[in-house]
């Protein structure tokens, strides 16, 4: 009997060591890269004005999609903003904007003072629809093709060089 | 050349160490009762050097020597002398030197205080400890060696990052080291005392002293890295189920069970092998608390830079120590039949020990649970408070009040005569918790169980002190920890309940009203600091109820080196509650986003904290009067 246990403590710490081991060799900062290529899971978003929903077939319909997660308490949204509104000029692009965890009236102010980028607007109050789309924090931004594979993923709020990148693809 | 020396000074300690190893083995083959002479000469001049040695690296940095590289990544001259002393150990080198220090100081001062035990465990524990001194000090020297040259010498350092430029982290990492790797020296008398079969009730007595001063000073580290994270990281909690405080609970969960079961082990001969495992296990899991937070396997604060070969050194480490202790524990084991009557203190003691357990298990499972979904399903996941909250939370109501009742029975069989005592206790607790309820109106089912079961403790603290002031007799440093705890998880479950806090963005001159405050931002001023350039919003709070008004000021801190912006909170802190201000800027606009809080009752939780060591102390004083 003591030697069974003796045998069995054994292993879970070898096999906790392992893993230990194996972890080392991880990169342990956040990064995409891994949901570049897949597809995006199924959507059902909710209008920001309606009670009606946003939902994987929609997305279809655009040739490409950047989904942009944002809200009015985020100070870094406020940075990307502009370039969001220079992309909403791009003809072969379409913004579906998801408001995250925010309230309607102050989510209005800031689109009202710096201007509505988006195609569509939808929202995610308690921020659980956000999880399925992996993301970390916001500002967040995916890029979609018509057929829902992800081409591109931005943590943190769009920077030049990402907005080069995106109208590149597109084009 | 402080290179040099620092290195030269290494090397000898290792020398040394080997000489302590060789002639302790030595002195085995000798009969007779006692230590010759020259290992305790060794082992003192061995403390010194490596004294020396970290009084080096501390001169290094004063001078700003940047041809050290360590002083090189974590010093800039504008910095205060003070940081600059304090960036000695507020990196992964130094803070590895501070290691070896503790872990050879100990050993010698356990070496002259434990003249009475018998001479082969005394050995034994000497030689381990110099075996794991030996470890580290391989480690430093060619793995993580403050004294590393870089040439040419740059002019100006890299600077430390300014969060961790405040006086209270300065001292946090000492007092935390105190606690983690004084735990080595129980881990060496343990293997030591399996190895000589030394299972006598006075084993007890050569480590009681050592495991109560490691906890005092875990204790103290946690709570100062705790206030430092409150006023320092702007979120207005103190506790984050962080990896890293985590890592910080893991070795006090056992050393907390180890000094309760070493009354056992004391009083009535029981429970040996138990003691054993949990002074071995305190060390291990120091040392995977170390691997966790300095190997980058996880992300955070601590983890200075991201290096495998680190963490590899620090698991092979770990697996050398996990499987001797196995190996040792299972080869010595005798099963013992223990005659427990349930209603006696050694139960009581018992259970507190496997709430230790739990507690202790839980948060293993949720620190160490991620890097194995990470490692065999590649999902990254973070394990957060809810977790924590759900799981360990209720089982706190069970735990305070055994608490309570514990420290009261008697040993070996307590008839339960007073009965009638708990149950008046408990009406009493539960009335002041319905009139905390009907006074502020708030609550919640669980805040308001935790809030009767500390009440119920502390009330029967209360009546020990009672007891205690009529019958000198009474442990009072046991009551004084006992009924600190009670308090601790009262504040905390109050400054729960009636916590507020608002979201707003602001302008200046503007004003905000919320439920009888209102805030207005009167200013803005900015101020130049020798290594730092500030904005400081000057905001009044204004108490319409009682029309007091209070100025806070938070800061938006620019530093020059490295280039990093952060945020100071604004703390006013009274009697009973703190305002906690915070303000970032909102890019390009005149708005500011300001967070404000209340938290009631805060300076009690720290006020609770240094009583429960306190008890602490008053302890080891009391053990050291009695010996």
């Amino acid at each position: 009997m003591q030697k069974t246990i003796k045998i069995v403590i054994s292993i879970i710490f070898l096999f906790v060591i392992g893993v230990f081991f194996i972890g080392l060799n991880k990169d342990t900062n956040y990064n995409t890269n891994s949901l570049i290529g897949k597809k995006i899971p199924n959507i059902n978003l909710e209008y920001f004005d309606e009670n009606k929903f946003y939902k994987g077939d929609d997305l279809k319909k655009n040739n490409y999609t950047l989904i942009n997660f944002w809200a009015s308490w985020c100070a870094p949204c406020r940075d990307e903003h502009p370039l969001l509104i220079q992309l909403s000029e791009e003809k072969n692009l379409k913004l579906l904007g998801v408001n995250f965890k925010d309230k309607k009236k102050q989510a209005d102010k800031f689109l009202n003072d710096l201007g509505n980028p988006y195609d569509f607007l939808t929202k995610d109050d308690q921020g659980r629809n956000s999880v399925n789309f992996g993301i970390y924090g916001i500002p967040e931004s995916i890029l979609v093709n018509k057929d829902l594979i992800i081409l591109k993923k931005f943590v943190g709020p769009l920077s030049v060089e990402d907005f080069n990148s995106i109208i590149e693809i597109i084009n | 050349m402080l290179s040099n020396f620092g290195n030269l000074l290494l090397f000898i300690n290792i020398f040394l160490s080997l000489t302590i190893i060789y002639s302790a083995l030595k002195c085995l083959k000798i009969s007779g009762k006692f230590i010759p002479k020259i290992i305790y000469q060794i082992s003192s001049l061995q403390s010194t050097l490596i004294i020396i040695c970290f009084f080096t690296l501390v001169a290094g940095f004063i001078v700003s020597d940047f041809s050290l590289i360590t002083v090189y990544q974590n010093s800039h001259t504008l910095k205060p002398i003070f940081y600059k002393i304090a960036g000695t150990w507020g990196n992964h080198e130094g803070s590895l030197l501070l290691w070896a220090i503790i872990l050879t100081i100990f050993s010698f001062l356990f070496l002259v205080f434990t003249r009475n035990h018998p001479k082969e465990f005394r050995i034994f524990t000497l030689i381990i400890q110099n075996i794991l001194i030996v470890g580290f000090l391989f480690f430093i020297l060619f793995n993580s060696n403050p004294f590393s040259v870089l040439l040419p010498a740059p002019m100006e350092g890299l600077g430390l990052n300014p969060i961790l430029q405040d006086p209270a982290l300065a001292i946090h990492p000492p007092l935390l080291y105190i606690g983690f790797v004084g735990s080595s020296i129980y881990f060496s008398a343990a293997m030591a005392s399996l190895i000589t079969n030394y299972s006598k009730t006075t084993f007890v007595h050569a480590i009681k002293n050592w495991v109560l001063i490691s906890w005092c000073f875990q204790t103290l580290g946690i709570l100062v890295g705790s206030i430092w994270a409150y006023y320092e990281l702007g979120w207005g909690g103190f506790w984050f189920w962080d990896p890293v405080e985590n890592a910080s609970l893991l070795p006090w969960f056992a050393m907390t069970a180890l000094f309760h079961s070493l009354v056992v082990f004391e009083k009535r001969g029981l429970f040996y092998f138990w003691v054993i495992t949990l002074c071995l296990l305190t060390f291990i899991l120091s040392v995977t608390g170390t691997f966790l937070v300095r190997s980058g396997i996880l992300n955070s604060v601590h983890t200075f830079a991201s290096d495998p070969t680190r963490g590899i050194y620090i698991l092979l480490f770990l697996t050398l120590m996990i499987f001797s202790s196995i190996f040792l524990l299972f080869r010595k084991y005798k099963k013992k039949d223990y005659d427990l009557n349930p209603n006696s203190k050694e139960t009581f003691i018992l259970l507190n020990n496997w709430f230790m357990m739990f507690y202790l298990i839980t948060v293993l499972l949720g620190t160490i649970y991620p890097i194995f979904t990470d490692v065999l399903t590649a999902n990254k996941i973070s394990v957060g408070p809810p977790f924590y909250n759900t799981v360990i939370i209720p089982i706190v109501v069970i735990f305070l009040l055994i608490m309570a009742i514990g420290p009261r029975v008697k040993w070996i069989k307590e008839r339960f005569e007073n009965l009638k005592n708990y149950l008046f206790i408990l009406i009493g607790s539960v009335s002041i918790n319905f009139l905390i309820i009907f006074l502020f109106k708030s609550y919640s089912i669980l805040s308001n169980l935790i809030i009767v079961s500390a009440l119920f403790l502390i009330i029967s603290s209360l009546f020990d002190v009672l007891k205690f002031l009529k019958n000198k007799k009474i442990n009072i440093a046991q009551i004084i920890s006992h009924a600190s705890f009670g308090f601790l998880v009262l504040f905390i479950g109050l400054n729960d309940i009636f916590s507020i806090e608002k979201d707003y963005n602001i302008k200046l001159g503007e004003i905000k009203k919320f439920n009888n405050y209102s805030i207005e931002l009167q200013n803005l001023e900015i101020e130049n600091f020798s290594n730092y350039k500030a904005i400081v919003g000057v905001l009044e709070i204004h108490n319409i109820k009682n029309n007091k008004k209070n100025i806070l000021k938070p800061e938006i801190r620019i530093y020059e080196n490295p280039q990093t912006l952060t945020y100071e909170a604004a703390i006013k802190t009274s009697v009973l509650k703190d305002y906690y201000l915070t303000m970032s800027n909102v890019d390009r606009s005149d708005y500011y986003n300001i967070k404000f809080q209340k938290k009631p009752l805060m300076i009690w939780i720290w006020i609770s904290v240094i009583m429960i060591v306190f008890g602490g102390f008053l302890r080891l004083f009391q053990n050291a009067k009695n010996n």
